[in-house]
């Protein structure tokens, strides 16, 4: 069954790339996805294009009745194969806007290919501010680091009374990199200190080593701004090796995969994200969880809720554009203002929104949520 | 760092280690025998442990039999590889057969991305191994210990089999010649596939092993481990069984203690397996273990 699923997944994405490029459906309106539907973050793309799809049922046309075909590559998770997605899209697909990609360092390497080209591109979930930065076709429906470094050091300082922490950075990520900074800076100036700051990289599966660096500084807790997949593995082990404090997270945690891999190991694990089920609030918000419940069984992942708002904020701008002409279009998504998202309410400044973060915890093996933190 | 931490590191170096090893093993035999560098190795790794997934998991073996049914499969394998994509191109250019294995090695990774995703699957650990010893602050978890124990339990098995068998003494002498061994009228095709089929169960164990310590399964696991037991395989000196071993051991110790020691380096300890690699080609091509001509094992 699973098997054909994914058959029928190559199929349509063959298909749709087949139906894009034939003169017959040149009315639809193209927009291609970039997610990395298969290595180390592939939990990620998976629940994106999940919640893709729950948007595209919701909204499935543009323009008066012309339908939005969805393009979809996978990227791998890996920076070159992120920029030859988008260079193909553009270039050969020909589409109106691009959505992806989910890791900070992939969107990276493709954005300056869609901003050289005029093409808008929306990342769901790309949190880096270097993302966005002097750039004026790349825009995104999440919060940004400083924010929610920021949120993750006043949690741990106020809610956890960390007064010593060690921080462990993805250095092969720059949304790693970006985001312990970040709360490294917060931490300090509320007057925490870092104790222990040590290093490893997408893949690994050995931190024997860095944890007992970690473990020989006693820090109160474990700032590890990482991937579900290391996070989880390096929970097991750091568990195994005694190592007993709280390990707090950013939102590169939200994935079930944290907890089937980390088992008993991520209990207790908290992390800071972009959305809660429990904690929707807007009607569409509502709406979408409950359709996504319906077709998949399982609580909608806060990159699922992203994904969707990605595809809204892209066909709603379409809609205001009038047109396909890709710079209206991203005129329309950058003036986006106000708009009642799954995630919450989006309004684009620059191309960043200003938008509200949770907190969630790791509890008898799901995902719970802990509190909101408006910016 | 104190007098624990250091043991503690050391313990965590070896039993890391030891499964750079196992697999290494598998690299340097097919090397030994057909001078192929076998780069599908680490696929079959991850195969192999997949195998053993699936016998926990759907076909509901004990863990010990579907460990043993996983190194059979994959045991197997490694023979139906050398039988479809390296047997047809035995007298080609060696190049060819290295394209292909690079070849092999990509088809078994696509394959098993359509057939089961890319979404990394949680490998179930037997009680058995999930517990840990404390012995004065270091930490020693079953795994750790059990990986080196079963490593140098297969290495001396190994050993036996190649200077006390007949089978033994049919590798070494394809190692030396095969067309001479052919003439002397040993089953030169038979041999071979004993070769892969003994390298491919010992990389389904390091693979099983390895899923014990890291119980996250990919597609892609197997890249990352292979290529640096190809390279232990290499500092060891390729075609020496016992190299391989003792390479696999100094890939591992030396890539935690530049953890341990400079923090700050961590996420470059990947990029120091290749050093020592690049280190070792330049200034020893022949490896600890290699012999500059004539026989290898």
């Amino acid at each position: 069954m699973r098997f054909f699923g994914r058959l029928m997944f190559v199929l349509t994405v063959l298909l749709f790339a087949g139906l894009a490029s034939s003169s017959s459906f040149a009315k639809a309106v193209k927009v291609g996805v970039v997610l990395p539907m298969t290595g180390p973050i592939a939990s990620f793309g998976q629940s994106d294009w999940k919640g893709i799809k729950i948007a595209a049922s919701l909204k499935p046309t543009v323009l008066n009745g012309r339908k939005l075909k969805l393009i979809l590559l996978d990227n791998k998770g890996d920076k070159v194969e992120t920029a030859n997605a988008v260079s193909r899209l553009i270039f050969k697909n020909k589409v109106s806007a691009v959505i992806g990609a989910v890791a900070s360092g992939n969107t990276l390497s493709g954005a300056p290919i869609a901003e050289k080209a005029h093409v808008p591109m929306v990342t769901p979930a790309s949190t880096n501010p270097l993302v966005t930065k002097g750039k004026k076709f790349i825009s995104r429906v999440c919060f940004i680091d400083p924010f929610q470094g920021k949120v993750a050091a006043k949690y741990v300082y106020n809610n956890l009374h960390a007064r010593t922490a060690a921080v462990i950075v993805d250095m092969a990520q720059d949304y790693s990199v970006g985001l312990a900074r970040f709360f490294i800076k917060a931490f300090k100036k509320m007057g925490g200190k870092i104790v222990g700051n040590t290093f490893i990289q997408t893949g690994d599966q050995d931190f024997s080593a860095q944890i007992a660096v970690v473990k020989a500084h006693h820090p109160d807790v474990i700032y590890m701004p990482t991937y579900y997949q290391e996070l989880a593995l390096f929970a097991r082990q750091a568990r195994q090796f005694g190592l007993k404090q709280t390990i707090m997270a950013g939102d590169g945690a939200s994935e079930e995969a944290l907890i089937k891999v980390g088992g008993k190991a991520v209990e207790g694990l908290s992390f800071t994200n972009h959305f809660d089920p429990k904690a929707a609030v807007t009607p569409l918000g509502k709406k979408f969880v409950k359709l996504y419940r319906a077709k998949y069984h399982e609580d909608p992942s806060a990159m699922a809720a992203l994904g969707a708002d990605a595809y809204f904020v892209v066909a709603n701008a379409i809609n205001r554009a009038g047109s396909t002409n890709r710079i209206k279009i991203n005129k329309a998504i950058r003036a986006t203002k106000g708009f009642k998202g799954v995630t919450g309410i989006i309004t684009l400044v620059n191309g960043d929104p200003v938008k509200s973060a949770v907190i969630q915890k790791v509890k008898d093996g799901k995902f719970v949520y802990v509190t909101t933190v408006n910016p | 760092m104190n007098f624990s931490e250091v043991i503690q590191q050391l313990v965590n170096g070896i039993s890391l280690g030891s499964l750079y090893g196992l697999v290494a093993i598998g690299y340097t035999m097919v090397y030994g025998v057909l001078r192929l560098i076998n780069f599908a190795h680490g696929d079959i790794m991850m195969v192999g442990t997949y195998m053993a997934f699936f016998g926990v998991s759907a076909f509901l073996l004990p863990w010990w039999a579907s460990f043993i049914f996983a190194m059979v499969l994959a045991a197997l394998l490694g023979v139906v590889i050398d039988k479809v994509a390296y047997k047809p191109l035995r007298s080609a250019s060696r190049i060819s057969s290295l394209i292909t294995a690079i070849g092999v090695s990509f088809l078994l990774e696509n394959l098993f991305l359509v057939l089961f995703g890319g979404v990394p699957k949680a490998f179930p650990i037997p009680k058995l191994f999930a517990g840990s010893l404390n012995i004065g602050g270091v930490i020693l978890p079953f795994v750790s210990i059990f990986a080196p124990v079963l490593g140098i339990v297969f290495l001396l098995i190994l050993l036996q089999l190649l200077h006390h068998t007949k089978y033994g003494m049919a590798m070494r002498a394809l190692s030396l010649d095969i067309e001479t061994t052919r003439i002397m009228g040993v089953n030169v095709d038979a041999v071979i596939s004993l070769v892969f089929a003994i390298g491919s169960a010992l990389a389904a164990a390091g693979g099983i092993l390895w899923s014990l310590k890291y119980p996250s399964i990919n597609p892609l696991m197997g890249i990352l481990p292979g290529l640096k037991a190809f390279a232990a395989a290499v500092l060891g000196g390729i075609g020496d069984v016992t190299g391989a071993a003792i390479g696999g051991f100094i890939i591992g110790v030396s890539e935690i203690l530049i953890v341990a020691i400079f923090p700050e380096l961590a996420g470059y300890k990947d990029a120091f397996a290749f050093l020592l690699l690049i280190l070792v080609l330049l200034f020893k091509p022949t490896g600890i273990m290699g012999k500059d001509l004539g026989g290898r094992f």
